[in-house]
């Protein structure tokens, strides 16, 4: 699948930029709250127009502002996923899954084997009659795909889908939606704030900033190498500085520290990040004396709040996730691997 | 007793009851999707005969359908004179009731999730379906709670209807003009009659509201 999205449009007080493609299959735009990437996933639906640009889907142009082609929302054949479901209050189960199917127009029979079928897939027996508040949440969401997918969509838009339940079942509901995307095997969007549920459903992902695309690359290398300042934010490092760049010398504008400049170095570089797991102890590389502020007990982990002793002063404090059996209390010291450091735009 | 007053005043708050709702329902659709000077300057013109004291709308209706208008003139040749004529009563009781379910309707639809016809949209449905079997379901009790105020209000119509349609026994008597004219003739007792007549039907109407609106509360979706 690919697909192609050139977008502009001025909301007045934000303006959504965005030209990215895709090739790949399962998709994410990561961005903050409003970052514009329901904007941009709403573009691609026809549900706003953009004042320009060019969309098209597996080579299918349904935007086009130059050739004046804009098609309706309903000729885009897109299954759209809402964060609330927006399942029909007044109607019940089975209506709301009818409703994928009217505009083929089938015979009685045909829409009930339809009907049968994808309720079965979706595990929703039972429950045919009820209303939408009837049922629990991961129904509802469930009702929700089932309506989207009785349609035969060419590709379906997930609009943070997962972001309204909680841990338990969000992670059954992921794991259920990634199966369903891969048996019907229907390229899918999906816009989200979580860097866990990106990390696990995309091969590809954008990081949306502002309305624009920062970066856009396959999702292992984002979280590997972030580029950007606010896409290593994203993928959720805790800890970055600035920094300036004597001879071969990396200087931390807060930190005190001093590391050699690699090889590859692109003048861009302007800040560094450094995840809360690659603080060590027992690292050699870069050890610095440490002051603990606070140690934040997490369910597996310890969250600590420490500041090296050199640091500038009104500087940040900085993070370190640690094994709960570690006793922190004895730890004088940390240090990180030059090599862990993101460089960072 | 004479009981034209009570089945002529029925009849017109039924009738403007229907045009009511169909113009309500049509104008708050397509006046909420306009552009926000457009949407406030028809705002005004159609709230105003909510504030505007019901002689004055009575006075723009002689002025515009009496018979030394054109208008009026014309409908006269033709038979159908809405000037000292029940369905004059008609046009006034709309004029003046209008507002009522308009107002209500509008803060329904812009009560509407624009998600649903969003889904809809996307899912195939076209705008018609949309707009019947989603929308309108959706802001039922908003809608009904209108019309339900806007048949009061055409029901208990008195100002402009005297003016426009006078009183004239079995011909354009409703209910509140009766009231008035026993009441000027001495005929206390009869006016008291209709005035009884009157609270009983306002009472059941003011209970069907409160009814549609504690349904209503109940009925919220839960995120």
């Amino acid at each position: 699948m690919s697909i192609k999205v050139k977008a502009y449009k001025d909301f007045g007080s934000f303006v959504l930029d965005v030209d990215f493609e895709f090739e790949k299959d399962t998709i994410a735009l990561l961005g903050a709250s409003g970052s514009g990437k329901t904007m941009t996933l709403k573009a691609i639906a026809g549900i706003i127009k953009p004042d320009r640009g060019y969309i098209s889907i597996d080579g299918h142009v349904v935007f086009d502002s130059e050739n004046k082609v804009n098609l309706a929302p309903q000729k885009r054949n897109v299954g759209y996923l809402f964060q609330s479901y927006a399942l029909f209050p007044n109607m019940s189960l089975k209506q709301n899954v009818l409703c994928g199917i009217r505009k083929y127009h089938l015979d009685k029979e045909e829409q009930e084997k339809r009907f049968k079928d994808i309720v079965r897939i979706l595990q929703l027996e039972g429950l045919e009659e009820r209303k939408p508040h009837q049922l629990s949440g991961g129904q509802q969401q469930r009702v929700a795909l089932a309506r989207i997918l009785i349609g035969n969509p060419d590709i379906l838009l997930f609009d943070e889908p997962f972001s309204a339940l909680d841990e338990y079942l969000r992670t059954r509901l992921q794991l259920e939606t990634k199966e369903i995307i891969r048996k019907y095997n229907i390229p899918s969007i999906l816009v989200s704030h979580n860097r866990d549920e990106v990390y696990s459903l995309a091969e590809q992902t954008a990081v949306i900033d502002q309305g624009k695309v920062v970066v856009n690359k396959p999702t292992d290398a984002l979280f590997e190498n972030p580029e950007y300042l606010k896409a290593s934010i994203l993928t959720g490092c805790k800890n970055h500085d600035s920094i300036k760049v004597k001879d071969k010398q990396i200087i931390f504008d807060e930190w005190g520290i001093i590391v050699k400049k690699p090889k590859e170095f692109s003048d861009d570089i302007k800040y560094v990040g450094v995840r809360a797991h690659s603080f060590s102890p027992s690292e050699k590389e870069n050890s610095n004396e440490i002051i603990i502020k606070e140690v934040m007990e997490q369910p597996f982990e310890k969250l600590v709040v420490f500041r090296f002793k050199k640091q500038k002063e009104g500087s940040k404090d900085l993070y370190w996730l640690v094994d709960k059996k570690v006793d922190t209390k004895k730890v004088s010291r940390l240090g990180f691997k030059t090599s862990k450091i993101l460089l960072l735009m | 007793m004479d009981l034209f007053p009570l089945w002529n005043s029925l009849r017109i708050a039924a009738i403007s009851s229907v045009i009511i709702f169909f113009l309500g329902i049509f104008l708050a659709y397509y006046i909420s999707k306009l552009p926000k000077v457009a949407k406030g300057l028809l705002d005004v013109v159609l709230t105003l005969p909510l504030v505007l004291p019901p002689t004055v709308c009575g006075y723009f209706l002689v002025l515009a359908f009496g018979n030394q208008s054109p208008i009026g003139q014309f409908l006269n040749n033709v038979g159908f004179p809405f000037f000292m004529s029940w369905r004059g009563a008609i046009l006034a009781s709309v004029l003046v009731a209008f507002p009522l379910m308009y107002r209500t309707t509008r803060g329904a639809f812009e009560s509407f999730d624009d998600d649903l016809g969003n889904a809809g949209r996307t899912l195939g449905l076209s705008n018609t379906y949309i707009f019947w079997r989603i929308r309108l379901p959706y802001c039922k009790n908003g809608i009904i709670a209108g019309l339900v105020l806007a048949f009061a209000r055409a029901l208990g119509e008195y100002g402009a209807t005297s003016m426009f349609v006078g009183y004239i026994q079995g011909k354009t008597a409703t209910i509140s003009t009766a009231v008035y004219n026993y009441w000027t003739i001495g005929a206390n007792d009869m006016a008291l009659i209709w005035v009884l007549i009157n609270i009983t039907i306002s009472i059941v109407v003011l209970m069907a509201v409160n009814l549609f609106e504690g349904k209503k509360k109940g009925n919220k979706r839960v995120n």
